[in-house]
């Protein structure tokens, strides 16, 4: 786990892309690309489209229309990478046996698990909990383990989706410390947040999505000083978008 | 066996005869769950994870199977093993192995429409992590089943509950032979043709003391394991 | 791996039990429901084992059902109780040879209360004639069973077409003799059963005989072994050599020894001329 240049399956190309339930677009014309360096975060009220495009950008659903590239020209997403879902499910085994099981579907050797599933814990503040079942933890500690496993695949890309949006603030600090050590490590998170609070810690880039499309894009400083559309302006005043 | 003693004080004295029985009925209802689970779980949890034409009527077909009248599914095996039949030079009527593949075939249906339920609902739960974790196919079936463990002995027990207490099939396929495919179920089904309605009834208490002892360990284990896991 | 496990274990069982049985000196008999419930096989096969070595494996099904098991070759030897049945068998290529074997007599069977008013008739048919008019139920084993065909010829000899003439008090319930009985004593019906299976019938309540005697209620048993040019399967020498023993003097003899409650049930005849 040390630090690492850019990753494979950067950048991720968005062009045109367009997700429909039914007659409900999703996603509408959805056109952005994601470069190797500091974290892109996805702001916007709930219901704008962002779980859906990380699912896309994590290759979980194909466009309607449109296509995504994943490092410039392929159409196959890179194998290292991982979503944290904003509700992760447990499997039914041991927080020791989640993480083994994250790391042995990553193609980790048997003999290093045990090394690793130690040094996962730690980081994520679970030390003391390797047999505890999993499903009987707290709804934070469940999600420390999430990211355990997501971490167990050593993802060059990490995507996020709300991963603090049910968790207390001292929870909220510890995983919030994991991502931003992550990303020092030179992982590209993909952090989708309705919380302005977080999207300013967590910083970089900022997508402010609504009704599905990418309204306006632009460093957290400028966005965040100078937003240039109106809804950008009223939802980071506060305003209750729809 | 004596005309007046009851059945239960012929176990607990050691009756040879009845000890026979019952290890027969057992030896024949747990083989035949074993079998069936060896099929029907990995059939299920094929069923479940698999889009196919005409899946939806098989699912239909199994769930109907569950009913499968035993007489039918004996009188199937019957006419399969029989020495007239395709399988006749097994030589395998009348015989304990008869009874067990009778019983499979009873049983299988249960377990596969049973696993392919639970397998489908916890699929349902873990697709999106699975496939997130880009889990092959043969490996997320693996995983299933193991994780679906508990619900998974839950159907089991219910196919160990049908082959115990039947008596159709393995009557038509065993024949009833006294001291070779005599067990529980038709020893009952014999004795109280032969009017001992009183050693037929000692007997069916014997067989339910048996099933519950059974279905006692096994929920025990359930929730032993439930415990570790979670 | 734990499925690789009980496979193995699956797959050892399996074997153990088909290997269990030892280089085998054991026949498939398909027999008559009125010999196994009356006992008689659980006192005479161990006399055989003595005797010959030989395990019988008794299948007990009605008459129609045990011939039919023999035709199909699932079984070495029958041994029935309808001649006429038998015959046929023979004369169709089943067995190569009938051997008359042993006789009781069949007895029909009602209430104390005797509501058709039989009791102590030594005429079966007039007794038969009497049920039929005065419409009380009657219980029929209906399995073309060797007691079901004495009962249909019965019926016959009384002047009666009992397919024509049942009504509801008439139940065909197709079921074996103890069934039958069983039926009979919840149900106060009159019902025929072949004496043996009465004598060992544990569930009498207020069923007593009430017609017995009569020449017509004659009932003989007979074995025969599975034709093996049919069948290759069939274990020639070690049927044969079981039939030999029960019409061997000393078979008959432990025939015409078993007793229920003191009493002879089966009469050997194997040397009876035209059994």
């Amino acid at each position: 786990m040390s630090a690492r240049g850019p990753a494979d399956g950067l950048p991720i190309v968005f062009e045109d892309v367009e997700i429909r339930a039914g007659e409900v677009a999703i996603l509408d014309k959805v056109s952005i690309t994601i470069r190797a360096g500091a974290p892109t975060v996805l702001i916007g009220p709930n219901g704008s489209g962002k779980t859906t495009f990380l699912r896309a950008a994590m290759g979980l659903i194909a466009p309607s229309r449109g296509r995504i590239a994943w490092g410039g020209c392929g159409f196959q997403p890179p194998a290292r990478r991982a979503i944290l879902f904003q509700r992760p499910v447990m499997l039914r085994r041991s927080v020791a046996g989640n993480i083994d099981y994250a790391l042995a579907s990553a193609g980790v050797a048997r003999a290093e698990r045990a090394q690793r599933i130690s040094e996962l814990r730690a980081l994520v503040g679970l030390a003391g909990f390797a047999d505890r079942p999993a499903r009987a933890l707290s709804g934070g500690e469940q999600q420390r383990v999430a990211l355990a496993r997501v971490l167990a695949r050593d993802p060059g890309i990490l995507f996020l989706d709300e991963p603090t949006a049910s968790l207390d603030p001292s929870a909220t600090r510890a995983i919030e410390e994991v991502v931003r050590a992550t990303a020092a490590r030179g992982v590209k998170i993909v952090m989708a947040t309705h919380d302005l609070g977080e999207a300013r810690r967590v910083s970089g880039e900022i997508a402010f999505m609504h009704r599905g499309r990418i309204v306006e894009t632009g460093a957290a400083g400028a966005f965040f000083a100078n937003p240039v559309t109106d809804e950008a302006r009223r939802f980071i005043a506060g305003d209750l978008l729809e | 066996m004596p005309e007046n003693a009851s059945a239960l004080h012929l176990l607990l004295t050691s009756d040879p005869a009845l000890r026979e029985i019952v290890w027969l009925s057992l030896f024949v209802s747990l083989s035949a769950t074993l079998f069936a689970a060896l099929i029907g779980v990995p059939a299920g949890a094929l069923i479940a994870l698999t889009r196919f034409r005409g899946r939806e009527p098989l699912i239909v077909l199994l769930n109907a199977l569950m009913g499968l009248p035993p007489v039918v599914a004996g009188l199937v095996v019957f006419l399969a093993l029989s020495r007239s039949g395709p399988l006749g030079s097994w030589g395998l009527l009348f015989t304990p192995q008869a009874m067990i593949i009778a019983q499979t075939v009873l049983v299988a249906p249960i377990i596969a429409a049973l696993t392919r339920q639970t397998i489908e609902d916890l699929w349902m739960e873990y697709r999106d992590e699975l496939t997130a974790m880009n889990v092959a196919p043969v490996r997320r079936a693996i995983t299933l089943i193991a994780d679906a463990q508990f619900s998974l002995v839950t159907a089991l027990l219910a196919g160990f509950g049908r082959a115990t207490a039947e008596v159709g099939a393995i009557i038509i396929v065993g024949g009833n032979i006294d001291g070779f495919t005599r067990t529980m179920t038709t020893a009952i089904a014999l004795e109280t043709s032969k009017g001992e309605l009183p050693l037929a009834i000692g007997l069916g208490i014997v067989l339910m003391l048996v099933v519950f002892a059974i279905n006692a360990l096994a929920w025990g284990a359930r929730r032993a394991g439930e415990r570790l896991a979670g | 791996m734990r499925t690789a496990h009980a496979l193995a274990a699956a797959v050892i069982l399996f074997a153990a039990a088909t290997a269990g049985a030892p280089p085998d000196r054991s026949i498939v008999l398909a027999s008559t429901t009125s010999t196994q419930d009356s006992g008689l096989f659980d006192y005479l096969l161990p006399i055989v084992k003595q005797h010959t070595g030989i395990t019988v494996r008794v299948v007990a099904q009605g008459t129609g059902q045990a011939l039919e098991t023999a035709r199909r070759g699932d079984c070495d030897v029958v041994l029935v109780h309808a001649r006429s049945e038998e015959l046929k068998f023979v004369a169709e290529g089943g067995s190569l040879r009938r051997y008359p074997v042993m006789d009781n007599d069949f007895v029909l069977i009602g209430q104390k209360s005797d509501p058709a008013a039989i009791g102590g008739m030594n005429d079966a048919a007039r007794a038969f004639r009497s049920i039929r008019d005065k419409k009380v139920l009657f219980i029929s084993r209906g399995d073309r069973s060797g007691t079901n065909l004495a009962e249909l010829s019965l019926w016959k000899a009384a002047g009666i077409d009992i397919a024509k003439d049942k009504g509801a008090w008439y139940e065909s319930i197709g079921q074996g003799m103890g069934a039958a009985l069983n039926m009979a004593s919840a149900r106060g019906a009159y019902v025929l059963s072949d004496r043996a299976t009465w004598a060992n019938f544990r569930n009498k309540a207020d069923l007593r005989i009430l017609v017995e005697g009569d020449k017509r209620m004659f009932n003989q048993y007979g074995v025969m072994l599975v034709n093996p040019v049919k069948h290759p399967n069939v274990k020639k020498a070690l049927g044969q050599a079981f039939i030999e023993f029960l019409i061997s003097p000393e078979g008959q003899q432990a025939i015409a020894n078993y007793r229920i409650d003191g009493r002879q049930v089966f009469y050997p005849d194997a040397n009876a001329p035209g059994a």
